[in-house]
């Protein structure tokens, strides 16, 4: 199934072009990708049987715009721009669900607009960091180191949406691109203070982790759920760091039912 | 034309299967496995003898940069050295060219400006000012930049810079990175209204156009010869000629390796060591980090992944089996009797269009009698021949210090000044 609609609105005195895809019907779910780019996957048509998915493809991603990530500066900005796509958006509140580096955004939103986020789903996430469990590095790493953080299965159909096709130049640029655009905000170390506001968050807040996770291991689903007040966590089997792009079915049920509950 | 010798102080006598252990000569190789303070210390001091001795032999210039955490070349403070070369060479018409302190990672710049100031103070205005972008090793890497902000930075770094050495008025600097409230340079450089200032590059259109935009001098700096380099400088002049600007060749620097002896065997035979252990272990950098998605600005991306030279691909992945003549015959390296050097650089800065010239006269392993030697060899027996290339055509270097410019053939009086 394909996307139903995508809808560009723009925000920020007008300096961010922000495009949004939207899928489905029913309550209105937010979706915020990983650092490598928005992909409309088999997770995403899943919960579009029950929820009206917007996805927005986060500033300087989407084709054709890339400076659209030059206004947002830090995660303040880029928090506050969220806060506004949702009045472009015309959503109140939203269930928000986010990946990876689209799992701190969510956390952020939570912890500074309360109001916008109804119940808050975490995979994956980054945001927070332990000295003892160094987070790599991921826009810096060799494919073949960084593949089994990210992928339990190694040849699993979607490493196709993460690792770059190289005779495919558009793929190359898009993929570098997404990094470069989502890294500004979490560059050099991934912790750019969600700790000292993660205790504002109110949304009853699911947290789904690979449990083959190599990139945040789930000593980081641990440290979310010790940290966000109302939490509980599932561990997802023979998922890694893509658990929503390795166990969709899984995944989105976890989603669907904490989200419908 | 004016030739400058560079140096990177590179780790000397790194394990002979470095590359085969290790990683990276860049960001991650272990000090304390691989190197040793107190040699390091020599190195240091070798470093420095050598450029004053090819002040001495009247180069026009010496160079030094910065680098971090590798053992490629770690001058973590180019102006450190700087400062000891200029105080070294004070009655020397030599330029003391820093290639340089990296702006986005200096914090705030103005230090950058305080200490070339300081540098061209104490030379008595001999300062070349570079301006590097910096490696995304150092800088993203080592030194935590954000590789999207590097340039915006960058840009700013500069501007900032520019505005402290000519600013006749106290003035507060809001930026976006930096916030100064009260701008006040001690000391402002001898030079006016500013020293030349070079822009380090490896052929992205982002730095042709800044480097145009303020008539700074690019230079291209590559270690893959002239022959590799011409396609690059093609597209540079293509550019300056679109964009209305005078083809000066001094308004373009370029680097390239040099070895010279007194015979072309003899140059094998000292030299093929060195230029091994140079490509096989300084240039030992896990490819991985040095295309860190943000470094290139979006344009510069599309351009460069759009214009992938497949044959410069293969000619790359050959390297490693290259033999010393595989080296000299596709220009990596210009290496031979002083007539050899001389007949194969002379055509190489003509078909680049070069007035600025780079020359690395140390390369990896070469020990310090032997580098002593490369100096005096090219000083003596190359160098001369260089000095009028580019007068007939009566440009002015706009980019050397004004009190060192003379013409061609006064220039470089460095033997009788000492």
């Amino acid at each position: 199934m394909a996307p139903s609609s995508e809808r560009t609105v723009t925000v920020w005195q007008d300096k961010v072009r922000a495009r949004v895809r939207v899928a489905g019907s029913g309550p209105a779910l937010v979706y915020l990708h990983c650092g490598y780019g928005l992909v409309w996957d088999e997770f995403l048509d899943l919960l579009a049987r029950d929820f009206t998915v917007y996805a927005p493809e986060h500033p300087g991603t989407s084709d054709g715009l890339p400076d659209a990530v030059k206004p947002l500066d830090d995660v303040w900005d880029l928090t506050l721009f969220y806060d506004e796509l949702f009045d472009r958006l015309g959503l109140k509140s939203a269930a928000v669900v986010g990946h990876s580096f689209g799992g701190m955004v969510a956390a952020e939103l939570a912890a500074s607009a309360r109001e916008r986020v109804g119940k808050l789903v975490l995979i994956d996430s980054l945001g927070l960091w332990r000295d003892d469990t160094p987070i790599k590095n991921y826009m810096v790493m060799a494919q073949p180191d960084l593949e089994p953080l990210l992928f339990h299965d190694r040849t699993h159909p979607a490493r196709k949406h993460i690792f770059a096709n190289l005779e495919d130049a558009d793929s190359v640029v898009r993929l570098t691109w997404a990094q470069a655009c989502t890294g500004k905000f979490i560059w050099s170390v991934p912790d750019k203070g969600l700790k000292k506001r993660i205790h504002r968050i109110t949304a009853p807040t699911l947290i789904v982790w690979g449990r083959q996770d190599g990139l945040t291991p789930p000593v980081y689903a641990a440290e979310f759920a010790r940290l966000v007040p109302d939490s509980r966590t599932e561990i997802v089997d023979k998922a890694a760091h893509m658990a929503p792009m390795e166990q969709p079915a899984a995944v989105a049920a976890l989603v669907r039912d904490f989200i419908k509950k | 034309m004016k030739i400058s010798m560079f140096h990177l102080m590179p780790y000397r006598e790194l394990p002979a299967d470095f590359e085969k252990r290790y990683h990276s000569v860049w960001v991650d190789p272990p000090f304390w496995e691989l190197a040793d303070p107190e040699r390091v210390g020599q190195y240091y001091n070798w470093t420095l003898d050598e450029l004053i001795h090819a002040a001495l032999c009247g180069m026009d210039g010496i160079c030094v940069n910065e680098h971090h955490q590798n053992a490629y070349g770690f001058m973590p403070s180019p102006n450190v050295m700087g400062s000891v070369l200029a105080r070294a060479t004070n009655g020397l018409n030599t330029a003391i060219v820093q290639m340089g302190a990296t702006l986005p990672t200096t914090n705030p710049p103005i230090r950058v400006a305080e200490e070339y100031a300081m540098l061209d103070c104490i030379s008595g205005g001999r300062l070349v000012a570079g301006m590097p972008l910096g490696s995304p090793m150092d800088v993203n890497l080592c030194y935590g930049i954000s590789p999207i902000e590097q340039r915006e930075r960058y840009y700013e770094a500069h501007d900032l810079i520019l505005k402290a050495w000519q600013s006749r008025e106290i003035f507060a600097w809001n930026g976006r990175f930096f916030q100064l409230p009260m701008v006040n340079l001690w000391p402002r450089p001898i030079q006016s209204p500013y020293p030349p200032v070079w822009v380090p590059g490896s052929g992205s259109l982002s730095t042709w156009d800044f480097s145009a935009k303020h008539g700074h001098c690019y230079c291209f700096l590559s270690y893959y010869g002239n022959n590799v380099g011409k396609k690059i400088m093609d597209g540079f002049w293509d550019f300056v000629s679109r964009t209305g600007l005078e083809a000066n060749p001094y308004r373009a620097g370029f680097l390239q390796l040099v070895a010279v002896s007194e015979t072309d065997a003899k140059a094998e035979q000292e030299y093929f060591p060195h230029i091994r252990y140079f490509y096989d272990k300084c240039l030992h950098i896990a490819p991985e980090l040095l295309a860190i998605p943000g470094h290139q600005d979006y344009r510069s991306l599309v351009h460069s992944v759009k214009n992938i030279n497949p044959g410069q691909g293969e000619l790359m992945m050959q390297v490693p089996n290259w033999k010393y003549r595989d080296f000299v015959e596709n220009q990596f390296v210009i290496a031979g009797s002083p007539a050899t050097v001389r007949d194969q650089l002379m055509t190489a800065v003509k078909k680049l269009r070069v007035g600025n010239l780079m020359v690395l006269l140390h390369i990896g392993s070469m020990p310090h009698e032997l580098t002593l030697k490369n100096i005096e060899l090219f000083s003596r027996e190359v160098m001369p021949h260089f000095r009028t290339v580019w007068d007939d055509e009566g440009w002015v270097n706009n980019w050397w210090p004004q009190r060192l410019r003379g013409n061609g053939t006064s220039a470089g009086a460095g033997r009788e000044a000492h």
